[in-house]
């Protein structure tokens, strides 16, 4: 059957397909910038999904979170909006790699990114799927959808996920699906190819939810938030939330639960050798873990509430191929799980993805103008790494717009740049995810810094707006200030200076000492000082942490610049 | 992995010049095509089997004409120098006729090789690593035996497997501080004292490949010796002593030495580069008095004297201008003519000459050859700075020595960040930076291979 092709009135300068955590933060960016932005999503009601956990930060992670809001994205303010649980992780491992990792109400999440899209100026948000790319001279024109619409546009951003060709597995189960559910895209796949764009293949999986109604919390272990962590936007002044926070839970799987898995090793689909994609290092199944380290006689579960209005649980550690009586089979040997009811079975997916050393450092391909692609499809897992390209992209497709010199981080200066580097210079064996093993100016990369290290980025790209923009010199002119005392301000050995240093378990001064160099002790902080520091202004926490980590760890800052 | 280099090199691997036979090396994807188009023989070159040499004819194909009778022998990938296929063309060694032949290959599908380009193939394609290849350099320019052991020894990989135990015991550490900050629910921190074994191991390590660095660098590079003295006192009379020929004038006139006479030898499997100067006095002679200018910034530039006395003429001011000249530098006192009548004794050194520390002084008699041999041993042990076990591994050259310094440098700042109760986030810089600084030696990356560690060793993620 051939459909009639017909041309959309309106015409854009950038069209982003798909409306995940790539996708939004593109699609903003550009309107946000100027552009007259279409953005196309196969099902409205899972714009910003989050299919996997529910969980946003972490290390690295946490930090790309805060990169993306400090050039004006969305991502930062979204997970403050919609946050259930927030823990502060790291925090005794030094100031560079503490990070903020929080559970977000996944529907929450869901409708506050739909609707910041939604309410966007220059920016339409439709439901369609797209059939083909419109090439000519290797220049992108714009996209076919499969109900035989033309949107033209100059710049296409590609933010289709694990969509391109996806497969699911349980068990002896397979489907031809994006996520559990959700039809995939087998036509973008073919018109990327005859793009003569090269196609590779990878697989990540998800675990089983569970009924919090079935689960004995006597059996485990609980795991509070911790409300008092600054938020992630630096928009937000401190942690808010419309209901209570929620714990996390934590039980363990034990011998009985190896034996079931071992048992049933040939019914899983990776094991069965149904799956040819590669899955990540870094998040293996449970199958893998059983299989790989059998001198583990437990591993970590964690259980984590999907949102304040569902009894959905997350199970953490257990992402499996597995059949689903087998999951319930295994999840019944948890402490706590042992009557569980299983609402979804866990599952594998695999995908296409597009090897990223096909990419500029931009994003753009190197083989059609004004293409770029974000995201999962570059070989990436997780919704930070997404979000980051994502406004990586956008941005650079507005530039392209408007004739400007494109935006490439570097990568002394964020996560971001060391992701998009690694991609496009090394390209992709398994899933990538950020580590902050990756970075080597680690110790300039901290989340507390991102502001200073790319909010001018984002104002002179005409992302940041003016309140926030005020907002950081104001946050600047205070950490000014503050050092500058810390520095000049002498503190004498008096009697009573030694007697509040010995209270602190602190050596004696030997002789009059600035309050920067007290602070470089290692035994003493900002806080603990203050006895000794009547003079101090009332300051933000977020000034005060940032002055004290720059102060104290300056030598070894130094070192890595 | 194999890193795949599209184009296929081409290079005269034998001296240039008239020689028993002359190699032409080809290597590369296309290198059987080159030798198909060439070879004729009882098959045609890509049916030949690898590591075998076949007996056939180089022809010009634009002409049929031969050029050369060779033999042939193919190295199929990756079993050849540089992991690539690789052809070996075996003719006969006459600089026309050689040439010829790569000439032929390259208009045939081969470029001309850049200098040391098979070994930078080797080394990209993982047949070696960095340190391997630089060894092949100072194999081929060894300028001893000894320093051809070294040599050989570090392209064999002694160095660098060495080197990679130490690097493991880092990596371990690093993955376990990584670990820990990147997965903080899956991995415990490890223990101070683990932290602190791992990193005093390393150094420990470290420290004993760098004090065989003098050794190493003597070995490769070899030393410079001058030899020293008043006028007339037989500095070039232990010169020729020393290269068993008559190299340097000997006259009994004062002052006939007048330039810089240099010599290399071995000794010992040192090389040496040995200095002959002009007598050391102030005179009024212009040549000559160039001469002593000379010779003076001869001294200077030497790793080690040889200050030579006469112990049959008593000891004047000239002996302390030489001595004075001398002082400070590395020094081995020679007591020439100790086969006539003595003037002084060694004790009289003492008095005579400041700060002389008398047990540096060795007797000799050029005249008869006695001392010699002992002169050459002492010579031998001061190079080498003494107590250094033959046939182990040396740090010869200065790259990778810079390398370890900086190395053992970082492992004292990570050492001293674990005692002052700093973050493990800070240790792990430091670690992190004494690997990236071991991996310059080979040449390897370290971040991947922290990851890679992290995954295998710890159980992590969600």
């Amino acid at each position: 059957m051939t459909i009639p092709i017909t041309s959309y009135s309106k015409s854009y300068d950038v069209i982003m397909v798909g409306a995940g955590h790539a996708g939004v933060e593109a699609a903003l960016a550009a309107a946000r910038m100027g552009c007259r932005t279409l953005l196309l999503t196969m099902n409205l009601d899972t714009i910003a999904h989050m299919p996997c956990n529910c969980s946003i930060g972490g290390p690295a992670k946490g930090h790309v979170v805060r990169e993306i809001d400090a050039m004006g994205g969305e991502m930062g303010r979204a997970i403050d909006a919609t946050l259930t649980h927030i823990r502060m992780l790291n925090t005794s491992k030094g100031p560079a790699v503490q990070a903020l990792r929080a559970q977000a109400d996944k529907n929450l999440y869901h409708l506050y990114m739909k609707h910041a899209v939604e309410r966007q100026d220059r920016l339409d948000v439709k439901q369609s799927a797209v059939a083909a790319l419109l090439v000519e001279d290797s220049r992108i024109f714009g996209i076919q959808t499969k109900s035989g619409i033309q949107y033209l546009g100059a710049c296409v951003v590609m933010t289709t996920g694990t969509f391109l060709r996806g497969l699911t597995h349980m068990g002896e189960v397979q489907q031809s699906a994006g996520r559990a559910g959700e039809a995939p895209s087998v036509e973008a796949s073919q018109s990327l190819e005859n793009l003569g764009i090269r196609l590779g293949r990878l697989k990540t999986g998800t675990t089983a939810r569970i009924d919090k109604k079935t689960v004995d919390f006597s059996k485990v272990e609980t795991q509070e938030s911790e409300p008092d962590v600054p938020p992630f936007s630096f928009l937000n002044d401190r942690v808010e939330t419309p209901r209570p926070l929620l714990p996390a839970w934590l039980t363990h799987t034990n011998d009985e639960t190896h034996q079931i898995i071992r048992g049933n090793l040939g019914r899983s689909a990776m094991y069965g050798g149904r799956i040819q994609g590669v899955g990540p290092r870094y998040c293996p199944s449970i199958e893998d873990k059983v299989v790989r380290f059998p001198e583990k006689d437990r591993h970590s579960v964690f259980l984590e509430q999907e949102g304040w209005d569902t009894v959905e649980m997350y199970v953490q550690g257990m992402s499996t191929s597995l059949p689903e009586e087998v999951q319930i089979a295994f999840l019944r040997t948890l402490p706590g799980l042992e009557e569980v009811e299983v609402m979804r079975p866990g599952y594998a997916v695999e995908y296409d993805f597009v090897p990223p050393d096909q990419l500029l450092p931009t994003l753009e391909t190197k083989a059609v103008k004004g293409l770029y692609f974000a995201g999962q499809i570059n070989g990436t897992s997780g919704y930070e790494e997404a979000a980051g390209q994502g406004i990586v992209a956008g941005i650079n497709a507005a530039l392209r717009i408007q004739d400007r010199e494109p935006l490439v981080l570097s990568r002394s200066q964020s996560y971001i740049g060391v992701m998009i580097d690694d991609l496009v210079t090394k390209g992709v064996d398994d899933p990538y995810r950020l580590l902050t093993s990756r970075a080597e100016h680690r110790l300039l990369l901290r989340q507390d810094n991102a502001d200073e290290r790319l909010t001018p980025v984002g104002r002179e790209i005409g992302l940041v707006d003016d309140a926030r923009w005020e907002l950081f010199h104001v946050k600047q002119e205070l950490m000014k200030t503050e050092a500058h005392r810390l520095r000049q301000q002498i503190v004498r050995p008096t009697a009573e200076v030694q007697r509040l240093l010995s209270e602190m378990g602190a050596d004696p001064m030997a002789k009059p000492l600035s309050l920067a160099e007290l602070l470089r002790r290692s035994n003493l902080d900002y806080s603990l000082l203050s006895p000794l520091d009547p003079e101090r202004p009332d300051l933000p926490a977020h000034v005060e942490e940032q002055v004290e980590i720059e102060i104290k760890y300056e030598g070894y800052i130094k070192r890595q610049e | 992995m194999t890193l795949l280099l599209s184009d296929t090199i081409a290079a005269i691997s034998t001296p240039l010049g008239e020689g028993g036979i002359g190699i032409v090396r080809v290597s590369g994807p296309a290198a059987f095509t080159v030798a198909e188009r060439l070879f004729r023989g009882a098959a045609p070159a890509s049916e030949l089997p690898s590591h075998r040499p076949t007996l056939g004819r180089i022809v010009d194909p634009a002409t049929n004409a031969p050029v050369d009778q060779v033999l042939l022998t193919l190295f199929r990938a990756p079993h050849s120098y540089t992991g690539e296929d690789t052809a070996e063309i075996s003719g006969h060694g006459g600089i026309v006729v050689t040439r010829r032949v790569l000439e032929l290959c390259v208009s045939h599908g081969a470029r001309l090789a850049r200098p040391g380009e098979f070994t930078e193939r080797a080394f990209l394609n993982g047949k070696i690593d960095l340190a391997q290849a630089e060894a092949v350099i100072d194999t081929i320019r060894a300028k001893s035996q000894a320093g051809l052991r070294v040599a050989i020894g570090q392209l064999e990989g002694r160095l660098s497997d060495r080197l990679k135990t130490v690097r493991h015991h880092l990596l371990e550490l690093m993955a376990h501080i990584e670990a820990t900050i990147d997965f903080p629910d899956d991995v415990e921190e490890p223990v101070t004292g683990v932290t602190l074994g791992a990193i005093d191991a390393a150094l420990e390590e470290i420290r004993r490949l760098l004090d065989t660095a003098e050794a190493g660098r003597v070995y490769r590079e070899g030393i410079g010796v001058a030899i020293a003295g008043k006028p007339n006192v037989g500095k070039s009379s232990l010169m020729n002593a020393l290269l068993r020929d008559a190299r340097a004038i000997v006259t009994e006139v004062p002052g006939t030495t007048r330039d810089l006479l240099e010599e290399s030898l071995t000794l010992g499997g040192i090389p040496l580069r040995l200095v002959d100067t002009a007598g050391l006095r102030a005179t009024e002679d212009v040549v000559e008095r160039i001469g002593v200018g000379r010779a003076k910034e001869a001294l200077q530039d030497a790793d080690l004297v040889l200050l030579v006395l006469d112990r049959s003429r008593p000891l004047d001011a000239e002996d302390r201008d030489a001595w004075a000249t001398v002082r400070g530098k590395r020094l081995l006192v020679v007591l020439n003519q100790a086969d006539l009548p003595p003037a002084w004794t060694p004790e009289d050194l003492n008095v005579h000459l400041d700060g002389f520390p008398p047990a540096d002084a060795l007797e000799t008699s050029l005249s008869t050859g006695a001392g010699l041999p002992e002169l050459e041993e002492r010579i031998k042990a001061t190079a080498l700075g003494g107590g250094i076990e033959p046939a182990q591994v040396y740090v010869s050259n200065v790259r990778h020595r810079a390398a370890l310094d900086a190395a053992a440098e970082s492992l004292e700042e990570a050492r001293a960040t674990v005692t002052g109760g700093l973050p493990l986030d800070l240790v792990g810089n430091d670690v992190k930076a004494a690997a990236e600084r071991l991996a310059e030696v080979t040449g390897e990356s370290v971040t991947e291979d922290v990851i890679t560690e992290i995954f295998q060793r710890f159980c992590v993620g969600k």
